[in-house]
């Protein structure tokens, strides 16, 4: 090659200036491919709140229904159960539900719902998933001497009470989750989006 | 002189892309001037299609509510004016008919018309003048028989808009009978000619969104792709000249 | 700011280099030290537009694979899926249609090159020779493609295809079904489609380009001269008409593909379908296998092929006249027996002839394409005899033509 004087920064400057133009491109063409793995409209749809007709509900039953695939729970409490829920209980490692991750801003109460009388929670359990069991009774049980009712999930011993509320000394490290839902009316729920107008 | 030629070879290959397109029966289509940025003529044509159409025709691939997002539709228009199947919003635009039905009382089941508009050379331009093409015969079950797709068995559902439109015959050529050249309408049904080619444009333009709801953002997105690799283009050719001074 | 990011580029290149010597060794052999002809024209970017095609074709196809079904039940469904719910699936679906059908534009020039500039003649054989291997290969790859949306054409183009394996003398029906896995073209046939489309022969290409291009690098590239650049070194043992590949091809190709790009995005976004070529229309409908399209036709880059095998009356000689076109080509090192490799300094028969067969191949496309007539046969039966004639008796003409003094330098130097 000939000798001719190379002015290395007009060089410099096409360079960068190339590369940092075609990497912005190589990012903005990374964006389909990425964003592709979005839920798509079926996944969507599938997954959309699902209404649910709980006239039906006797006080102390509970229905299990579908929703994104999980098993949710909608139990309508008996009001023996509400006033014991009212008392506080020190056996609970998150009695009031300070964990935000675990129930919307209006069921972070002493009943975890919007309504005492129905309770609505996603059925697994926050240990490894596994769908615990409804023991409500308020009796002795193996697993608890001096059990309160609530629930007692087979696989690794988690309990929780009739909010949900996790106990201590179990390996499930939080309450269970309560699913956003609202009433529409005084019989029928829907599971998936929030009461209107709260937060 | 090599490179000459190629570019001949090119400019004759991409004139021979846009070439014009026929219906299947030879007859020249008539142009439908669809416009799908008219999002108005896109809601009177969901609106008149699932009035006149989706009792027998589904559109299994168009979800209620794409249409809604697209057309600039609420969902409780959606479900309201354009929903008569009890169908979730999410679901797919399906007919009510049972396609055994279809096929027991028009001899074949009425098709899936969500890619009618790109299945056929024209598109838009087939639909509009399928439309437009009903004629009156006797000789079919349906009493209807269509120049645009010969021997259908469907009849004529927007003829009290459009109304009765009789066949002119032409000169029969050797042995075949006379084909049909032409059309009259007596009576006129409650549309006017021009407001009937407002109805078929519409619900052409519609059809043609569903072939393809992608196509309204299509060319919008390239606008900028285009311009984004014009400036890449220049400024990557900057660059080659300019390291290419060392070549002699 | 920017020494930093040198030192550091530095250091971690040493620390690799310790550790894999081979690694700065291999990158020096195929681009830093790369030596390659400094006149390279338009015809030399068909090379790196492909590997970019590829790189293209394998990111859309992976892509699409997360959301196509391979069974003749959800196949059509799954596209249509892509298509309007996923988000951002039709970009991705236009981008793998169009890459298949530029990936063809690009080859055929990328070939061209190599017939108009002698690319196939000693001592680069080998490389001419494992690309009409990945040739072949690419047109399996791109057929199988185009049975997965199982629309109308997809499933008789599939057919059809298959069918012609059943003009093999006694063992054609086997072998047809046993192509097929079943009595007809079905979900076993789709879905062994599906598995040969995305791994096997994605593997195979990939395999062969790396065989092409080590072959290639072995005895280094031809120019549009002819004029072997190794000859003559300057004095740092570098050939005079050289010049590193990086960074001057490096930043060459990038524009090239800049241009390329550009023309790409605006059929992916303005002319997807480009009229019927890319996209067929037939192909919109679901595959019946009671109702048969009008007119069965492949897609554009088959259709030279295709008006030969419907130019020959015959259906077993001609299955074995579309194969032999192709086949040909492999002979292409042997059958040019001209001194001269480059189109320039080759005489005025070269020319002509060269400039027909241009012709004849696209008008053969074009053939292929249109539903037939007697007219249209007569032409497909002579542009076929042209076109065999053309390599069949290439070592006489090439012989014949005159030819002028080849320089001892690439014309564009100082």
């Amino acid at each position: 090659m000939a000798n001719q004087d190379v002015d290395t920064g007009r060089r410099r400057f096409l360079t960068v200036t190339t590369a940092v133009v075609g990497g912005a491109g190589a990012i903005m063409a990374a964006v389909p491919f990425i964003s592709s793995w979005q839920p798509s409209a079926r996944a969507e749809l599938a997954g959309a709140p699902t209404t649910e007709s709980i006239g039906k509900l006797e006080p102390g039953q509970r229905l299990t229904v579908t929703w994104r695939g999980q098993p949710v729970f909608i139990i309508r409490r008996t009001p023996q159960q509400l006033e014991l829920l009212a008392s506080p209980n020190d056996r609970l490692k998150d009695f009031d539900s300070a964990n935000p991750e675990q129930q919307p801003e209006y069921a972070k109460n002493s009943y975890r719902s919007v309504k005492p009388e129905y309770l609505v929670l996603v059925g697994l359990c926050t240990h490894l998933g596994c769908v615990p069991l409804f023991k409500p009774e308020v009796q002795a049980e193996p697993f608890d001497a001096d059990w309160k009712g609530g629930f007692y999930c087979p696989c690794h011993n988690s309990r929780f009470d009739l909010a949900g509320r996790v106990y201590q000394g179990v390996p499930a490290p939080t309450n269970l989750k309560v699913p956003p839902y609202r009433f529409v009316d005084d019989s029928t729920l829907i599971i998936g989006v929030d009461p209107q107008g709260a937060a | 002189m090599i490179n000459r030629l190629v570019a001949v070879a090119f400019v004759a290959l991409a004139a021979f892309a846009s070439a014009p397109a026929s219906a299947a029966g030879g007859a020249a289509l008539l142009e439908s001037n669809v416009n799908l940025k008219d999002q108005a003529s896109l809601q009177r044509g969901a609106a008149l299609y699932m009035n006149y159409c989706a009792g027998c025709h589904s559109l299994g691939y168009q979800r209620y509510s794409r249409t809604a997002k697209d057309l600039g539709l609420s969902e409780d228009q959606v479900m309201s004016y354009l929903n008569f199947t009890g169908a979730k919003f999410g679901e797919h635009m399906l007919s009510a008919m049972d396609p055994g039905d279809g096929e027991a009382w028009f001899g074949k089941a009425p098709p899936d018309l969500s890619l009618v508009a790109r299945a056929k050379p024209g598109g838009p331009d087939w639909t509009y003048t399928f439309l437009k093409s009903f004629y009156v015969d006797e000789t079919r079950p349906a009493g209807w028989n269509n120049t645009v797709l010969v021997g259908s068995s469907m009849p004529n559902v927007l003829w009290n808009l459009q109304g009765i439109q009789r066949p002119v015959y032409g000169e029969a050529q050797g042995g075949s009978a006379a084909p049909v050249s032409g059309f009259e309408l007596a009576p006129q049904g409650s549309q006017s000619p021009a407001e009937f080619d407002r109805t078929i444009r519409d619900i052409s333009a519609f059809l043609a969104y569903v072939g393809e709801p992608a196509a309204l953002k299509r060319e919008a997105y390239g606008v900028w792709v285009i311009l984004f690799l014009a400036v890449f283009t220049l400024l990557a050719w900057l660059l080659k000249t300019e390291y290419w001074r060392d070549v002699h | 700011m920017s020494s930093m990011i040198n030192r550091t580029v530095e250091n971690v290149t040493q620390w690799v280099d310790d550790r894999a010597p081979g690694l700065k060794g291999a990158y020096n052999k195929h681009i830093g030290q790369y030596y390659t002809p400094k006149n390279f024209n338009i015809w030399y970017y068909f090379g790196s537009l492909a590997l970019l095609v590829l790189v293209n074709q394998i990111v859309t196809g992976i892509w699409l694979t997360m959301n196509y079904k391979p069974s003749a039940a959800e196949a059509f469904a799954s596209v249509e899926y892509i298509m309007r719910d996923v988000p951002w699936g039709w970009l991705i679906r236009y981008m793998h249609s169009t890459g298949a059908s530029l990936f063809f534009v690009v080859v055929y020039l990328h070939m061209f090159r190599g017939l108009i500039y002698g690319s196939s003649q000693k001592p680069r054989e080998l490389v001419w020779v494992i690309g009409v291997a990945i040739f072949l290969v690419l047109m399996a790859e791109a057929f199988l493609g185009y049975v997965l949306p199982w629309g109308q054409m997809s499933y008789h183009g599939a057919q059809v295809i298959i069918n012609l394996f059943g003009a093999v003398p006694f063992i054609g029906n086997e072998l047809t079904e046993w192509i097929r896995g079943d009595y007809l073209v079905s979900d076993a046939t789709l879905n062994r489609f599906f598995a040969l489309h995305v791994i096997a022969l994605p593997l195979v290409l990939l395999l062969l380009v790396v065989l092409h291009l080590g072959a290639l690098h072995e005895v280094g590239s031809n120019n549009p001269d002819g004029v072997d650049i190794k000859k003559m070194k300057g004095p740092d043992g570098k050939p005079l008409d050289g010049i590193p590949f990086h960074p001057y091809y490096t930043v060459k190709d990038l524009f090239g593909a800049g241009v390329f790009l550009t023309i790409a995005a605006f059929i992916v976004f303005f002319a997807p379908t480009f009229g019927d070529l890319f996209l067929e229309y037939d192909n919109f409908v679901p595959a019946n296998p009671m109702v048969t399209p009008d007119h069965i036709k492949p897609v554009w880059y088959f259709t030279p092929y295709y008006a030969m095998l419907r130019a020959v009356p015959d259906k077993l000689f001609g299955v074995i006249v579309m194969g032999g076109a192709v086949l040909i080509l492999f002979l292409l090192p042997w059958l040019d027996r001209s001194s001269v490799r480059s189109i320039r300094y080759r005489g005025p028969l070269t020319k002509l002839l060269i400039t027909i067969f241009v012709v004849a191949f696209i008008s053969l496309a074009w053939l292929g394409l249109q539903p037939g007539s007697e007219m249209q046969t007569l032409m497909a039966r002579i542009f076929t005899v042209y076109y065999f004639a053309f390599f069949l008796l290439m070592p006489l003409w090439s012989q014949w033509d005159s030819t002028r003094a080849v320089p001892e330098r690439v014309t564009t130097h100082d």
